[in-house]
């Protein structure tokens, strides 16, 4: 009887002692579901969600905190990955948090701009070129569309513009139309 | 020598003789070229012209952006019209941007000069090619001078030219071959040099013997004065031959895996109008500016025509003679072909054949059925694939799993759909799938560069809040320090107070040297105002420096 006793006290003694040595030396920094999920976030950085960027909101979901269905960047193919990955019930994209839009950038009408650098400031990826008093201009390429620099804008000179497709982005079309009982997954682009 | 197999392939009607009865004719000079400035695999071209520049034939008008692009030439000599987006010759319909050249007629050639490649470096060849617009004419359009870095690959030692043409309908390496072989050759020697290939194989298949006894007695007339060891093969005719993963495997027996590329193998492998193309840029310096387009199908006059660059395709079909009930335009073969979205549309460096189609030569596809997993699809593809696989997961809208059932090797021969019992456009599927991975994958390096790019911002913050508090510590240290050296009042031990007192301490300085003005002969009603405000002051300043008095008694 004892000796059961103390094989079982010590092979608990060796595996608890196993186990704190495994939690120091095999420590993750970080929390890794975060970097998954912020992977799967779009990257506008817009606030939209009601957090201060991708990551906050990562951060949040990753937490509980959040709700899967905030981002309207991400539309519904977001969440649904989203969903995918936390083992959660798809939910359809907030209506308060607004609505999924086809990418789109902004575009400074350079005659109107005063150059204030308010915009500038405003962008969270730095996507727009210009110094005080200077007219500025958005690197077309860098801009995620997230309508950050709009409201900033002293003289309204900031406009939103749907990304035209081109030859390069073109998108050979799903060949025949999808079953009618079933859902597609992504809505082809008109 | 032995010639090899490859799995599957089909044997559609060949219908070639109809365009190859008559030599290969010239166009005349036409009024108007559009030249798109994309025409290769690649990156697009900056345009180097403006509207109104004079240009002349063989000029430069877009640059090659960086290695991986090709540059584009003016085809004849005339004045730019506009630099806009026109239509091009794409599935898509869409406009891309375009130099309009208006011909001046003269049709004057810019100054031509060759290279001298015997004794330039592979890297001098390459750049020459790039800048030249050499690419890969047998529809691939890939940039030349790409497969010809000595550093991308070990030693080549077969060289291949590919002359098979296994699409139906199309006949222009065929005519090309019997008229210019001897150039042809001297072109592939020339790439032989510069890849330092031991041996030439020139792969045709046998329903063009009249091309295959051109470019034997072409190689025959030239092998005195060459390295020798060319061969001139027939190969069997059966789709897709003229694919370079097969007839390299024809040829050699050898499989180029998945992942890796010919060069691997010691192998590369030309279009024959390439080498005509290269020949003609390193001998003579003229560039890529025209190629030999087909022009068959439901029309009077089929024929192969050697086409500007930039000629609007309906040109071509004039001279042809569309015959009436034509309802498309087919550019490339039946097999890999798309319908032109406007006839509007000009010839590119892909352009290698047109077929007017109708009802009766191109029927309708009847209706897609079912998948009845037959495998015939399987069966016929010569890369090995699953075709039905593919499908699936395409109709699925699932296209990752498509990849990892290597949809990426599909070459998009159509032999799949070609022998399907249910009719299923099995390559659009796999094009579909094809296209969505290349726009989630768009968006993904967007999205990377967007996080990159928010996180530096977030950082550089970060950095500029420590460093003006860096800048405001170091401040306050020398507050401090002016502070201890006047030795005024001991100072404060909050900071902030410190920096408070200097200031005050520099403002009171600045009012006592400030000499009140205008006090001469002044009247003595004013200077009794003067003592009674300067009394009032004294007042006021005694109360000021009295901080402990409650504020009560000030009054």
């Amino acid at each position: 009887m004892l000796t059961a006793l103390l094989v079982m006290a010590g092979i608990a003694l060796a595996l608890g002692a196993l186990l704190g040595f495994v939690s120091v030396r095999f420590r993750v920094e970080g929390n890794p579901l975060e970097e998954k999920i912020n992977a799967i976030l779009p990257q506008t950085q817009c606030g939209q969600c009601g957090y201060p960027g991708c990551r906050p909101y990562a951060q949040a979901i990753a937490k509980g905190e959040a709700d899967i269905n905030l981002c309207p960047p991400g539309g519904e193919e977001g969440i649904r990955k989203l969903a995918d990955l936390l083992g959660r019930e798809f939910k359809p994209l907030s209506a308060e948090r607004g609505v999924e839009k086809p990418k789109q950038v902004a575009v400074i009408d350079e005659a109107l701009c005063i150059g204030c650098t308010l915009c500038a400031q405003a962008c969270p990826v730095d996507a727009i070129i210009g110094a005080a008093k200077q007219m500025h201009t958005v690197a077309e390429t860098l801009c995620t569309g997230c309508e950050l620099c709009v409201p900033p804008c002293p003289v309204d000179c900031i406009i939103m513009t749907p990304v035209a497709e081109t030859v390069e982005t073109w998108k050979w079309k799903f060949p025949a139309p999808p079953l009618p009982t079933r859902k597609p997954v992504a809505e082809e682009p008109v | 020598m032995r010639l090899f197999k490859f799995k599957g392939g089909v044997k559609p009607d060949t219908h070639k003789d109809a365009s190859v009865q008559e030599p290969i004719a010239c166009l005349p000079l036409l009024p108007l070229y559009v030249v798109p400035l994309h025409q290769s695999v690649g990156d697009v071209p900056r345009p180097l012209v403006q509207v109104g520049q004079k240009v002349l034939k063989g000029e430069r008008i877009g640059d090659a952006d960086g290695n991986f692009s090709s540059a584009v030439h003016a085809p004849t000599s005339g004045v730019v019209k506009a630099v806009e987006p026109r239509l091009l010759p794409h599935p898509s319909g869409l406009p891309a941007l375009c130099v309009v050249i208006e011909a001046d007629g003269e049709d004057r050639w810019t100054e031509r000069a060759g290279l001298d490649w015997r004794n330039a470096s592979a890297d001098d060849i390459q750049d020459f090619l790039r800048d030249a617009g050499v690419v890969g004419l047998g529809g691939a359009v890939f940039p030349s001078h790409i497969k010809l870095d000595p550093n991308r690959s070990g030693h080549t030692g077969t060289l291949i030219l590919n002359g098979a043409e296994c699409e139906p309908w199309m006949t222009c390496d065929d005519a090309l071959m019997r008229e210019k072989a001897e150039i042809i050759l001297r072109g592939g020697a020339i790439l032989r040099r510069v890849l330092g290939a031991g041996r030439m194989l020139i792969g045709i298949e046998d329903n063009k013997p009249q091309a295959v006894a051109a470019m034997r007695a072409a190689a025959a007339k030239l092998d005195a004065d060459d390295e020798g060891n060319t061969e001139i093969l027939a190969v069997p005719t059966l789709y897709p031959t003229g694919s370079a993963k097969q007839l390299i495997r024809v040829l050699t027996g050898v499989e180029v895996p998945y992942g890796r590329r010919s060069q691997d193998f010691g192998m590369q492998c030309f279009n024959v109008a390439t080498a005509l193309s290269v020949y003609h840029a390193l001998e003579r310096g003229e560039p890529l500016i025209s190629r030999i387009v087909t022009v068959t199908g439901n029309v009077e006059r089929p024929r192969n025509y050697e086409a500007l660059i930039g000629t609007p395709i309906e040109a071509l079909l004039s001279l042809a003679g569309v015959k009436a009930g034509t309802d498309r335009f087919i550019m490339g073969g039946p097999m890999m072909g798309f319908t032109l979205p406007a006839i509007s549309a000009p010839v590119v460096k892909a352009t290698n054949c047109v077929i007017a189609a109708n009802p009766a030569l191109f029927p309708p596809p009847p209706p897609e059925l079912p998948c009845i997993r037959c495998g015939a699809c399987a069966e016929s593809c010569p890369q090995e694939l699953q075709p039905m696989e593919l499908y699936w997961f395409a109709r699925a809208r699932n296209p990752d799993k498509a990849r990892e059932y290597h949809l990426f090797d599909c070459t998009e021969c159509g032999c799949c759909a070609y022998v399907c019992p249910s009719s299923i456009p099995l390559i659009d599927y796999a094009r579909f799938a094809k296209s969505e991975i290349w726009a989630r994958e768009r968006e993904k390096a967007a999205s990377d560069a967007a996080r990159e790019r928010f996180e530096f911002r977030t950082l550089r913050e970060e950095r500029d809040k420590t460093e003006k508090a860096a800048r405001l510590a170091a401040k306050i240290a020398a507050a401090h320090q002016e502070a201890a050296t006047s030795a005024a009042a001991p100072a404060p031990d909050d900071p902030k107070q410190a920096l408070i007192a200097a200031a005050l301490a520099r403002a009171q300085a600045q009012k006592q040297a400030a000499q009140p003005k205008n006090i001469d002969q002044l009247s003595p009603a004013t200077e009794a105002r003067i003592r009674d405000i300067e009394t009032q002051r004294g007042k006021a300043r005694e109360l000021a420096n009295a901080p402990d008095t409650p504020p009560e008694e000030k009054n």
